[in-house]
């Protein structure tokens, strides 16, 4: 390729980032360090009952006697825990008294195509916008509530149903699930709350956007989903960052409790800042996400497109005890430059008859390394379990990697299980065609990969999808030729 | 560290005696073994490729540790390493990863290594055959090691027995090192047929030079405990290896199968097919890792792991895995785990032929697979009776054995 057609395209990528800029806002920053009064500190500033902050203490106690885990396929760069601040509250002003939220705030999300006037808001979604450590708003709340749906940040759920959070709190993801579920039930600050009554659809997609704004901070959200019997609801996130030299931490927990006959869809389109063209900065984005399947026939389905951070390192995951319950997991990951990925999920199998499919795309490009782990577990109660996975890796360059790890683990003789995994470059005579037909490499490459994650993009609520479809484009710009 | 106790005492006992059974080559080795097993231990589950094995469990009781050196005749091309040639010899400990505690303890207690030296040019037209058989009235730990040296052009067939002639327990460590120089083509063939009372760790490693080409294939028939490892390094461009395995355990075994295809240079070929027969209580695994490293371009790969569980307390654990570092490739993997076809059956009842023979044969067909594509046709044909055999359950521990008789 030329070096003029070769411009357009750099030009492009190093503006890629959009959501890059930061906003001036005033923040309550706590000290840095984390330490048991560190812990106790966020739970008086959130005005906790005394048995959270008991949770939170028990996390953080285990979480001493923890160390970070190295199995990944990644090059992790050291976390000093003590160099991060573990509170950062945006909406500060609010609080002495102003009364409405500080119109940069609102700018903000503006800014981010996000709008928290309800009037102006896409029809049909209902948002609850999260800043570093604080949920800013969330919109809709009246309209829900005439359903009898709670949809509210997790924090003004402790305190006006506390029994809810109680009950389902930590019963997905114990706190001693792992290093950074223990260091996030110790930590966390904001996040959702939903809970969908018994046979109630929900009218409305709920949206969750989490920005992390202020430096040296990290992010410890968490978000708890319970939908009762019959009831269904589609749930999405969505993030960004701002371009920052150092990596920023971002730990969540998603819990989704599903009980019987009831169905939830959860879409993640993922856009962390994934650090510069030199692998520098960048968010760690190391989640733990697992559902509970805990009713009959209940139905949950995660879908993710995963085209920012400079690690990631999570495996939404599924817990199929139920009889005839199903899951799906649809996953597209983008990675370019430095970014590395680890991800995939588990599907355990406990209840009869139970099914799960997996379908995961891989994208390679640059310097990247792109892993896909994932583990079927079918265990001796599961009988007539049947899971399909199939796991795709397409190269884009001769100095990344992609990598497919899936394990498989099964205790029953009635189940079938069956994985299958390809990993290849674009064929030349997919792009030979394209090009003859008078279509640029750099558009071929991208119509094609856009018809390689189809299969997933299609599972995807309509805005999402058309957003996720743009930022498949932009994250491979300049990664061609 | 109990269970590396009793052989670091052992071993610090003995090691003069060991010292003298033995040869330069292999003494030479000694030490930094020691020091690696001594300071490693046993490799626990959180190591990712003992992630199926009980090693620890597997070494803990209390044998008594061979230290015999080769005897009896050797066949044509097989010497004991120290009557074997010096640019074989010197290739002792060269391929195995000196790294692996299991590796280490071999290498520290093992006194004699037969070398099977193939010269330049050399088409060996009878298939070698080593037996190792398992004979003694105590429960003994035997470290067994060989190493195969391919020289240019060279081509055999090589069929690795395993077979046990008491009824006592017995743990072998075995390592075996293959050295495959340019356009040397092998077959290799490994078949175990032990007792339950037998546990074996086996490490292949094998090193592949430009244009050669290896066929491994690797028959559990019957076993206690097995583990097998094999790690092939493609080194030349336009290898090609082909790694085969079948499997047939009940009752309680278990047959882990950790293989490792490292494609490090361009244009090499490798294909994988595992299938096991699960029954009874049986575990089985296979973790099979393909690795195409940063320029080994135009690689091509093929890994597959069918497993049937008959009973719902056979369990197996699949783990197909690829990591490639290179974009000009076809790499695919694919895995199954499943039951017998029900249909099948049906049909095959319908015309009167009875549920157990029908099972039978659909687990005969299932295995057939991999019997099918060993290019010795009479190794081919006595393995088709045999698999039927040990279907049937008829499978006698003295099947072509003439040690006693």
């Amino acid at each position: 390729m030329g070096n003029d057609k070769n411009s357009f395209v750099r030009e492009v990528a190093e503006k890629k980032y959009e959501y890059g800029f930061t906003t001036n806002v005033e923040t309550d920053i706590i000290e840095k360090g984390l330490s048991e009064d560190v812990v106790r500190l966020i739970s008086q500033k959130k005005g906790e009952p005394d048995w959270l902050l008991q949770f939170r203490l028990n996390a953080f106690r285990y979480w001493l006697t923890l160390e970070q885990p190295t199995w990944g396929h990644l090059k992790m760069p050291p976390i000093d825990y003590q160099a991060i601040s573990y509170y950062a509250d945006p909406t500060q002003k609010k609080k002495q008294g102003t009364g409405d939220i500080d119109p940069e705030l609102m700018k903000t999300f503006d800014k981010l195509g996000i709008p928290l006037e309800e009037r102006m808001a896409l029809a049909g979604t209902a948002v609850d916008a999260v800043m570093d450590s604080v949920s800013v708003k969330t919109t809709f709340r009246e309209k829900l509530q005439e359903k009898g749906i709670i949809f509210c940040s997790i924090s003004e759920a402790v305190r006006e149903h506390p029994d809810l959070v109680r009950e389902y709190l930590g019963s997905v993801v114990p706190y001693k699930d792992n290093f950074f579920a223990a260091l996030n039930s110790a930590v966390f600050s904001d996040g959702s709350f939903v809970y969908i009554p018994k046979g109630v659809r929900c009218p409305m997609e709920l949206s969750t956007y989490f920005r992390i704004n202020a430096r040296g901070t990290g992010q410890f959200e968490r978000t708890l989903i319970v939908c009762d019997d019959d009831a269904y609801v589609s749930y999405l996130e969505g993030c960004t960052a701002p371009m920052r030299d150092e990596n920023q931490l971002h730990a969540a927990i998603v819990e989704i409790v599903v009980k019987e006959r009831a169905e939830v869809k959860y879409s993640t389109v993922q856009n962390w800042y994934p650090g510069d063209s030199e692998g520098k900065g960048g968010v760690l984005n190391l989640v733990t996400k697992r559902g509970h399947l805990r009713g009959a026939n209940s139905r949950l389905s995660w879908t993710q497109v995963e085209t920012g951070s400079a690690i990631t390192w999570k495996y939404p995951s599924c817990v199929l005890s139920g009889e005839g319950s199903q899951a799906e997991f649809y996953s597209v990951a983008v990675t370019n430059n430095y970014q590395q990925a680890d991800t995939g999920t588990k599907m355990i199998h406990i209840g009869r008859n139970t099914k799960s499919t997996i379908i995961s795309k891989g994208i390679s490009a640059g310097k990247s390394q792109n892993a896909y782990r994932g583990l079927v577990k079918v265990a001796s109660t599961a009988d007539g379990a049947r899971n399909y996975s199939s796991c795709d890796s397409l190269l884009l360059g001769s100095h990344c990697g992609a990598h497919t790890f899936p394990y498989m683990d099964v205790h029953n003789d009635t189940a079938v299980v069956e994985h299958e995994a390809t990993t290849s470059k674009i064929s030349e005579d997919q792009l030979f065609y394209c090009n003859q037909r008078g279509i640029s490499t750099e558009e071929a490459v991208s119509l094609i990969v856009n018809g390689y994650a189809k299969e997933v993009i299609n599972k995807l609520p309509m805005e999402f999808a058309v957003e996720a479809q743009k930022l498949l484009g932009v994250s491979l710009e300049g990664s061609v030729g | 560290m109990k269970a590396e106790k009793q052989y670091i005492d052992f071993y610090q006992e003995v090691q003069e005696t060991i010292g003298r059974r033995s040869c330069a080559e292999m003494n030479e080795q000694r030490e930094s073994a020691f020091e690696t097993f001594s300071a490693k231990g046993f490799p626990s589950q959180k190591v990712e490729r003992y992630r199926y094995a009980k090693v620890d469990a597997d070494f803990s009781p209390n044998y008594g540790i061979a230290l015999t050196p080769l005897t009896g005749p050797l066949p044509p091309y097989c010497f004991r390493i120290a009557e074997a040639d010096s640019h074989a010899r010197v290739l002792y400990n060269k391929v195995a990863d000196a790294t692996d505690s299991i590796v280490a303890l071999n290498t520290m207690l093992c006194v004699d290594t037969l070398v099977v030296h193939v010269p330049k040019g050399i088409r060996v037209e009878h298939p070698i055959q080593i037996s190792n058989i398992l004979k003694g009235d105590q429960d003994t730990m035997v470290s067994r090691r060989i190493l195969v040296v391919m020289e240019e052009q060279a081509e055999a067939d090589i069929i690795i027995t395993d077979r046990a002639a008491s009824q006592s327990r017995f743990l072998t460590n075995q390592v075996i090192e293959v050295v495959m120089k340019d356009g040397s083509h092998l077959n290799l063939y490994e078949i175990e047929e032990t007792h339950l009372l037998c546990t074996r760790y086996n490490s292949v490693f094998v090193q592949q030079g430009r244009d050669s080409s290896l066929h491994h294939t690797n028959l559990t028939l019957f076993n206690g405990h097995t583990r097998n490892r094999l790690d092939v390094l493609l080194q030349g461009e336009g290898s090609e290896v082909t790694a085969n395995g079948c499997i047939i355990a009940d009752k309680m075994q278990r047959v882990d199968n950790n293989t490792l295809i490292d494609h490090q240079v361009p244009a090499c070929q490798s294909s994988e097919l595992y299938k096991y027969v699960l029954d009874d209580s049986a575990v089985g695994a296979f973790a099979g890792k393909v690795l195409v490293r940063e320029g080994a371009q135009k690689t091509s790969s093929k890994e597959t792991n069918a497993n049937l569980c008959a009973t719902s307390s056979a369990r197996m654990y699949s783990q197909p895995m690829l990591e490639i570092y290179a974009d000009d490739v076809q790499c695919s993997h694919g895995s199954t785990v499943g039951q017998m076809d029900e249909a099948a059956l049906f049909y095959m009842r319908q015309r009167g032929i009875d549920e157990k023979e029908a099972r039978l044969l659909l687990k005969a067909a299932f295995i057939t697979e991999v019997i099918e594509t060993i290019p010795l046709e009479s190794l081919r044909d006595r393995l088709h009776v045999l698999v039927d055999k040990r279907l049937r359950g008829e499978l006698s521990k003295c099947e072509g054995c003439k040690l006693c008789k």
